[in-house]
């Protein structure tokens, strides 16, 4: 290990940022925000768009939330930050390619996998992962040409977080509502021939754990084409659950379960579609068809007990119900996918680590010059701002590294090898100025259309647009 | 939010102890670490225990050869165990309620970390900040 010279603006401290999410931004913020140091700062994200999940996971009818896009565009104005779109690592770059030319390299790709139910039937046809249908509706340009069967009239999404209101909620809106959002064409039109009447929300636990927060699932109330229902018996608090909000009232858990009562004695009002609540039902099997078609999915009756540490978890009991339906998305949680080189603990879906340093799980001591920040670093859990004081965290510890000299050692620090490589390994990378020509071209369609923006959802339809 | 969460950007590293080994080992290694409590393994590295700075400042009070008593002579034998899908809130309150600091994660048999009353407080609070973060960038941008 050599001890590294002072970070000047001559000799600045080069950091590889891999993801153009949320937490990249927030550290990169952090660190360009650093006095007496001076770092630059590249970003990669193997799509050509940057924001990530902010583009791609926050549904069409959320625009107010993609407001911190606006600090993202700020951020990104930095003299000393460069975006590197379309340009995948273990692809476009190799993680030697990285190591010659930064001093760190910090990985904040998020967690881009669904976990499975690990049940019979997972994989018939008609039973997806929700994240394919968030990519899809979002206009990812990965999942543009997949297909949802829309025919189908009952639908099942499993879990109760607020990716799995997201889906039941976007399935419920009508076409109308759909429109005056930024919800990809090709899902638009096809979500407008939807022939889908029943949604059924299905949780395993009862109505003070679900994961949803309360002004996701207030919102379920208010749809215009869709009433809303849950069975009386499901929203009761168990007497485990009304123990322990005695012990330790909350406010939020209280209203959570007053919403959810206030659900289940609501009387249809006669819309199209209706959003069925389920709670303490646990999916034991995907019922297929002779040709392999999801047709049905069995939901097993679970009881809630108390784990030593005091989380109430459910446990299926052997009162069994099938419940028809031709689509199902499960939402059940999410993953990070390994980096190449890169340690991966497997069973957590992350990069294990202290404080933003990815460990090697063998020693486990600190990988010289390696961090995570956001999804990849702690797992999916948080909102977009909780990644702030998480990327904080990251960026403290490379700093402090960086000041005792632990810092890669680079061949090539000199901004421009790095952007020569990337220019020749991807001649078509989107640069930020890229980005900010295709956001203006995108918002301008929308503006055409009475929408946030048209989003290009295609790379060949980016190139085109920059006349490429 | 739940312990694994936690775990993640934690570490999975435990510092453990052997029961026979003496006081004085142990406040070495807890000195050493800057850490409050030792999971208390045998050989197979099973979990029989947790040796916390309390146990040791209760005996000090009223035995002045403290240092040469073992670690199975102090150690708590009765554990609360998490589990890394245990919620970290649910966690926080069995914590304070009973007046503990320090949780070993156990998993599938094996112990996997530790978490402590500290850890619960900065992940509780980094939801917090993030949740305020994100509802002021909201409320700014909704000023005409």
């Amino acid at each position: 290990m050599t001890r590294a010279p002072i970070r000047t603006p001559d000799r600045p401290l080069r950091v590889a940022i891999i993801g153009a999410g949320p937490a990249g931004y927030y550290a990169a913020d952090h660190l360009l925000r650093q006095d007496g140091l001076t770092v630059s700062v590249d970003m990669f994200d193997r799509l050509p768009t940057p924001y990530g999940l902010v583009r791609f996971g926050v549904a069409p009818d959320h625009q107010k939330i993609k407001t911190v896009t606006a600090a993202f565009d700020k951020v990104a104005a930095h003299p000393r930050f460069r975006f590197y779109g379309f340009v995948e690592l273990g692809k476009d770059l190799a993680p030697a390619d990285l190591r010659e030319n930064y001093h760190q390299i910090l990985y904040a790709t998020g967690a881009q996998t669904d976990r499975r139910m690990g049940i019979p039937g997972e994989d018939l046809r008609g039973s997806h992962p929700a994240t394919e249908f968030v990519a899809w509706y979002n206009g990812h340009p990965d999942y543009v040409d997949y297909q949802f069967d829309l025919e189908q009239e009952r639908v099942a999404v499993v879990g109760v977080g607020n990716v799995a209101v997201d889906v039941a909620r976007v399935l419920c809106r009508s076409a109308a509502e759909l429109a005056t959002t930024d919800i990809a064409d090709d899902a638009l039109a096809a979500l407008r021939g939807s022939r889908v009447r029943e949604v059924y929300l299905l949780g395993r636990r009862g109505p003070a754990q679900a994961a949803f927060t309360n002004p996701e699932i207030k919102e379920l109330g208010e749809l215009a084409d869709a009433d809303v229902t849950a069975r009386p018996d499901e929203v009761e608090l168990d007497p485990l659950s009304r123990a322990e909000l005695e012990r330790s009232p909350d406010r939020a858990t209280t209203k959570k379960v007053e919403i959810l009562q206030g659900y289940a004695l609501r009387k249809p009002r006669g819309k199209p579609r209706t959003l069925v609540i389920r709670l303490l039902v646990s999916p034991v099997e995907l019922v297929g068809d002779a040709t392999g078609r999801v047709v049905a999915i069995r939901l097993a009756r679970t009881e809630l007990y108390a784990t030593p540490a005091g989380t109430l978890q459910a446990c299926p009991t052997d009162r069994v119900e099938e419940l028809p339906v031709g689509l199902v998305f499960r939402s059940v949680g999410y993953r990070g996918v390994p980096l190449p080189g890169v340690p991966f603990h497997d069973r957590w879906g992350v990069i294990l680590n202290e404080k933003g340093r990815v460990l090697d799980p063998d020693s486990p001591q600190p990988v010289v010059g390696e961090y995570a920040a956001g999804w990849i670093k702690r797992g999916p859990t948080g909102v977009i701002g909780t990644n702030k004081p998480d990327a904080a965290e990251t960026v403290t510890a490379m700093l402090e590294d960086a000041a005792r000299g632990a810092v890669l050692t680079p061949a090539h620090p000199e901004p421009a090898a790095a952007e020569a490589l990337v220019r020749q390994r991807q001649p078509n990378c989107f640069s930020y100025a890229d980005w900010l020509r295709l956001n203006e071209q995108e918002v301008a369609r929308g503006r055409a259309a009475g929408r946030p923006r048209v989003k290009f959802t295609r790379v060949e339809e980016m190139l085109a647009a920059l006349g490429r | 939010m739940n312990i694994a969460h936690v775990l993640a950007r934690k570490g999975t590293k435990v510092v453990t102890i052997r029961p026979e080994q003496a006081i004085r080992e142990a406040l070495t290694v807890l000195a050493e670490h800057n850490i409050g409590a030792l999971v208390v393994v045998d050989e197979g590295c099973k979990s029989l225990g947790i040796l916390s700075e309390r146990d040791i400042v209760r005996e000090a009070a009223r035995n002045e050869r403290v240092f040469a008593r073992t670690v199975a002579e102090l150690m708590t034998r009765d554990v609360i165990v998490g589990a890394p899908e245990d919620d970290l809130r649910s966690v926080g309150h069995t914590m304070s309620e009973r007046r503990i600091r320090h949780v070993p994660v156990m998993d599938k048999g094996c112990l996997v970390g530790i978490v402590s009353i500290g850890d619960v407080v900065k992940a509780e609070r980094d939801q917090y900040k993030g949740e305020v973060d994100t509802l002021q960038i909201q409320l700014i941008e909704d000023r005409p």
